[in-house]
């Protein structure tokens, strides 16, 4: 086995370690950025942006709304005003066009937490992982919302991790770290990615917004790919790579899947770009999806199950 | 061949089926178990400590906590620091703002800062006059202790208040304990009382005898079937019942008396000249008392 043990090593290797950490890098910063933003003003009274990720206001004039929670208030029977709307809708468009979940990867305080127990899992050789259907958090999803109808209130609001962290920090936390806490000794001793890829309906909500998003990561190269799995180690989605990166045959159909990754549950968070050695994943538009030259032979596919029925053997990962 | 391949294809859908369904339940279960933590603990947190005191215009908590979107705009907004975002952990709903009343009072600013930062209306974006908001009432809550219930003159929560002689007046009481003073009691008018807290924050005791409630604490509420007469009676122009029946009252010749208003009247002779004629005396209260009939006189009505 020539395989090395962390996911990337041979991309680090090969591309430099700036160039194999590029996307995390550009990610982290969005994410400590937006935090920071919101940070100015309670810390040194800047007020760029006022508010939380729930509902905020730039400079006074641009309203944002978290439409996920707009959606809840409308559920327990709250119409609201036009600013509110207007918001929801401005942030609506923008996920719409750059993808859902890169709310989840570029955004979400929350996901700094759960990858921090990630990689502490992978520090520590962390392999067993109770397996949870990654459709749980639909379900929860449609719970929370049928909970604001029946309750009358933002029931989800109670609990949620995502605001709780983010509010927490800007506003006071409270215990509120407890609940990060939980979340993030779920992931690390429960479950692999229990939070984000099972759990959490604020991702569901965004993968659903982001179903047609235009802004995708493409494996346009995948004739380069030589199966070394790095980007399935490194995937928080892991199932949404192998249809595009392996052409599968679409169901149904004698067609093969084209080179964009369109499952909606991508968070765009380009680390499968930082970790592949041969460069096969870029980021690019959903466009103009066919097939390149002669596809990929069966040949390549075979490969890929082999090894991941390998890889589901030595750390335990769930392959949806 | 091609038989065991169906047969394995076969075996194969009924398993990925059942994997199906049992993933199903699996993520139901998860959800059920979401629903019903997450169902408890927002009833119990419908209940609102009475100390915690809503923005001006908030909707009833029932409906507030359905239109708050807990993002903390109107305390960013409010000029004196007075709202607080309830942190996890507290006792009030968690994001949503309030404050305490003995810790920093509402300042009632005229342009409602924090009504207009609100993006979903949990602030009734309809209140555009402070003295209209309605966050609670004050109630002079503990008689013991206040200072002016003693016959002092305190008064420092008439005079704190924003919207004094209409919200609070002091009203005067003869102070029994002294016998010859006067007690200036302190009384709240629901007409009027915003609660914005300002009594219950200046109260100079160490503990307020003046507090600001939620509105169904602090009123009472009339049995819907209840009328005040007088206020029908005013409406309407006239009894709604059968016409009260004036008391007639057996007085000398010359006096009348007027219950609800000046008393024992005297003529001063010039309605004597024309005496009725069922009065069984005379205009003289002495001819009355040296009559005769007086004595028969109830008999004879």
């Amino acid at each position: 086995m020539s395989r090395p043990l962390h996911p990337g090593a041979t991309a680090r290797a090969e591309k430099g370690w700036l160039s194999a950490n590029k996307w995390l890098l550009a990610r982290r910063f969005s994410q400590l950025s937006i935090l920071s933003i919101f940070l100015l003003g309670p810390w040194l009274g800047i007020w760029l942006i006022q508010g939380n990720l729930n509902s905020s206001l730039i400079l006074r004039t641009v309203p944002l709304t978290d439409p996920y929670v707009l959606l809840q208030g409308l559920f327990s029977g709250h119409l609201p005003e036009t600013a509110a709307i207007t918001g929801a809708v401005i942030v609506l468009l923008l996920y719409m066009l750059v993808g859902g979940r890169v709310y989840c990867s570029w955004v979400c305080p929350v996901n700094m937490v759960t990858d921090a127990a990630q990689w502490l899992r992978e520090q520590f050789k962390i392999s067993g992982s109770s397996t949870m259907s990654r459709k749980t958090r639909y379900w929860i999803l449609a719970t929370t919302l049928i909970l604001s109808l029946v309750t009358g209130s933002i029931a989800w609001e109670l609990v949620n991790p995502v605001s709780m962290l983010h509010r927490g920090l800007i506003f006071g936390m409270g215990l509120a770290w407890a609940i990060v806490l939980a979340v993030f000794l779920l992931d690390l001793l429960v479950s692999r990615r229990g939070w984000c890829s099972h759990l959490c309906p604020v991702g569901a909500f965004y993968s659903l917004l982001g179903t047609h998003s235009l802004i995708r990561i493409r494996a346009d190269a995948r004739d380069r790919c030589d199966d070394c799995m790095d980007c399935f180690m490194v995937c928080p989605e892991q199932q949404v790579i192998r249809p595009a990166l392996k052409g599968l045959p679409i169901p149904g159909t004698n067609k093969k899947t084209g080179p964009v990754i369109t499952s909606s549950n991508c968070t765009n968070c380009g680390r499968c770009i930082d970790v592949c050695a041969k460069d096969v994943f870029h980021l690019g538009l959903r466009l103009n999806n066919t097939i390149p030259g002669n596809g990929v032979d069966a040949e390549h596919t075979t490969n890929l199950k082999n090894n991941s029925e390998q890889l589901n053997h030595s750390s335990g990962v769930e392959v949806l | 061949m091609s038989e065991q391949s169906t047969q394995a294809s076969r075996s194969a859908a009924l398993n990925s089926r059942r994997k199906f369904l049992l993933d199903s339940a699996r993520a139901a279960g998860a959800a059920m178990l979401v629903a019903v933590g997450v169902g408890l603990y927002s009833r119990q947190s419908v209940s609102l400590p009475a100390s915690a005191i809503r923005p001006p215009g908030a909707l009833k908590e029932e409906d507030f906590l359905g239109a708050c979107i807990r993002c903390g705009l109107c305390v960013r907004d409010c000029p004196y620091d007075t709202l607080k975002l309830a942190r996890f952990g507290d006792r009030v709903t968690t994001g949503t703002p309030y404050f305490t009343a003995r810790d920093i009072p509402c300042e009632m600013c005229e342009d409602i800062p924090c009504v207009k930062a609100c993006p979903t209306g949990a602030l009734d974006h309809s209140l555009e006059n402070i003295d209209d908001a309605r966050m609670g009432l004050a109630v002079l809550i503990d008689e013991e202790n206040c200072l002016n219930f003693q016959g002092l003159r305190c008064d420092v929560c008439y005079r704190i208040c924003p919207v004094i002689d209409k919200a609070i007046t002091l009203e005067m009481e003869h102070n029994v304990r002294s016998g010859k003073h006067a007690m200036f009691i302190p009384t709240v008018h629901s007409e009027h009382c915003t609660g914005c807290g300002k009594c219950e924050r200046a109260c100079v005791l160490e503990n307020t005898a003046i507090r600001v409630m939620p509105y169904e604490l602090a009123k009472g509420e009339l049995g819907h079937h209840y009328r005040w007469g007088w206020k029908e009676k005013n409406r309407a122009g006239e009894s709604l019942v059968t016409p009260d029946i004036e008391h007639e009252y057996n007085l000398p010749q010359g006096q009348s008396y007027d219950l609800q208003g000046e008393g024992l009247i005297i003529d001063d002779g010039t309605s004597s000249l024309n005496p009725p004629d069922n009065v069984p005396f005379g205009t003289s209260p002495l001819d009355t008392l040296n009559n005769n009939s007086f004595n028969t006189r109830g008999t004879e009505k």
